[in-house]
């Protein structure tokens, strides 16, 4: 049962800010509610006041040029990002990440800034926004402020969003050439939350095809979206080998922390993680070589 | 304290006032009568309350009514034109695309959705489409079967 709640719906994001902050206590911001109506149909949360944001049109957009970047409003719909010519182009893996992402009618309301706020460490975005060194800015009445990706998630289902803020944009720095990006996760059922997923970028350098720079990220294997980065020390500046994969495989998995539910045990996350590093290294080693 | 909410459903403008904890739902079967579209899992897994909202096959169940003001709003009622079945309808019918029926009318509003905005899908794609909506009689083939029979031009749009 959704308690009663006082609901606004505010029509630009000052005045957005603005309740956050009267209200900085005991409110919930919705956009596509596709994660919030679940626990809130089931009781788990009660907000007093609820802050529509899914109106506010000025934070749905996708923004790219090569020196600043991709940027994505908080409110782009998951099927947005899916089906956007640009982001297809230049950063393929997160079209590919939003394809597997839920069901179609999830994709179609739900928006990427929900589903980062939510902090599920089963969420597809993160590891590959993680991978791809992105950022984002938070806005509050008193100004924004910008974070990595990777600092934003704290525990299950905790972010760094502080009372009276609001996540307004993600940025995903330009792809540098000679760079990979793959993201693949595991789920009985398609449509299913990732059991675990893997998030790898990898960038060679230029003649000596040795490993410059990588990132490995994963999905569900910890209490928050985490980097593997013993598994990326051993990889970071070598000629990379199958041999290496699948030790880096090995690290990684030892490096997570699952957790043992309905859906699989620990012992089998950590099983996944190990071939999926090394099959997800794999696959973005390939796509860093080609032309 | 209920607040107004506008919305135009399978064709007809809709004003009333709602709860704001109302879900859409919940609207379109208590409010407007509209029982086409079921409720299933209570939990956004089933896809059996799908409807399509400015042209987004979308579930129902996961939105809060107000969410839905302004928009254009079509449910399984609103597929057939005056008694004439929609070509999805009529192959349904036909393909043994349903057993109990209860899936049938999010299969139908999702395929519909979908194929508005792909008349001319890859067998992969197709079986995309209703990836969101849970069948248990069919195994899905029958309706898979529907569809492509649509895809492929076999019930001219007559509307």
């Amino acid at each position: 049962m959704i308690n009663d709640f006082e609901y606004f719906a505010p029509k630009t994001v000052k005045e957005a800010l603005t309740l956050l902050d009267k209200y900085r206590d005991d409110y919930k911001i919705i956009a596509g509610g596709q994660s919030l109506l679940i626990i809130m149909r089931q009781g788990l949360i009660k907000p007093e006041h609820l802050i529509d944001i899914k109106g506010l049109s000025e934070l749905n957009y996708i923004k790219f040029d090569a020196k600043k970047g991709l940027r994505v409003g908080a409110l782009t719909t998951h099927r947005t990002i899916e089906k956007s010519p640009i982001i297809k182009k230049s950063f393929g893996v997160l079209a590919e990440m939003e394809n597997r992402l839920a069901s179609i009618q999830t994709r179609n309301w739900g928006s990427i800034g929900g589903n980062l706020c939510h902090g599920d460490p089963a969420g597809d975005p993160a590891p590959v926004l993680i991978s791809l060194n992105s950022t984002l800015t938070i806005a509050s009445i008193n100004g924004e402020r910008n974070m990595l990706v990777e600092d934003f998630f704290l525990d299950y289902f905790e972010t760094a969003l502080e009372h009276g803020e609001l996540l307004t944009e993600i940025q995903v720095p330009t792809i540098s050439p000679n760079t990979g990006a793959a993201y693949t996760k595991f789920n009985v059922i398609e449509n299913d939350m990732a059991t675990v997923g893997v998030a790898v970028s990898i960038t060679l350098a230029p003649k000596g095809g040795h490993c410059k720079d990588l990132r490995i990220a994963l999905a569900n294997g910890a209490p928050r979206s985490m980097r593997a980065k013993q598994a990326e020390e051993l990889l970071r500046g070598k000629k990379i080998t199958d041999h290496l994969l699948k030790e880096a495989g090995e690290i990684a998995s030892a490096e997570a922390d699952p957790i043992s539910d309905i859906h699989a045990s620990a012992e089998y996350r950590q099983e996944l993680l190990k071939i999926l590093v090394n099959r997800v290294g794999k696959e973005a080693l390939s796509r860093a070589k080609k032309p | 304290m209920k607040k107004e909410l506008r919305l135009t459903v399978n064709g007809q403008p809709y004003e009333l006032y709602v709860k704001p904890n109302s879900l859409l739902v919940e609207v379109l079967r208590n409010d407007l009568g509209l029982t086409g579209t079921k409720r299933g899992c209570e939990s956004s897994s089933c896809g059996i309350c799908t409807v399509i909202l400015n042209g987004m096959a979308v579930k129902s169940c996961s939105m809060l009514a107000l969410q839905a003001d302004g928009a254009e709003v079509v449910t399984v009622e609103g597929l057939a034109n005056g008694g004439k079945l929609h070509p999805l309808q009529k192959a349904f019918l036909d393909y043994g695309a349903y057993q109990c029926g209860f899936c049938t009318a999010g299969m139908l509003t999702s395929a519909k959705a979908f194929l508005d905005e792909t008349p001319k899908p890859t067998e992969e794609q197709m079986r995309e489409a209703i990836d969101g909506n849970i069948c248990r009689c069919t195994g899905y083939n029958s309706i898979i079967r529907a569809m492509r029979a649509v895809v492929n031009g076999e019930y001219e749009e007559t509307r």
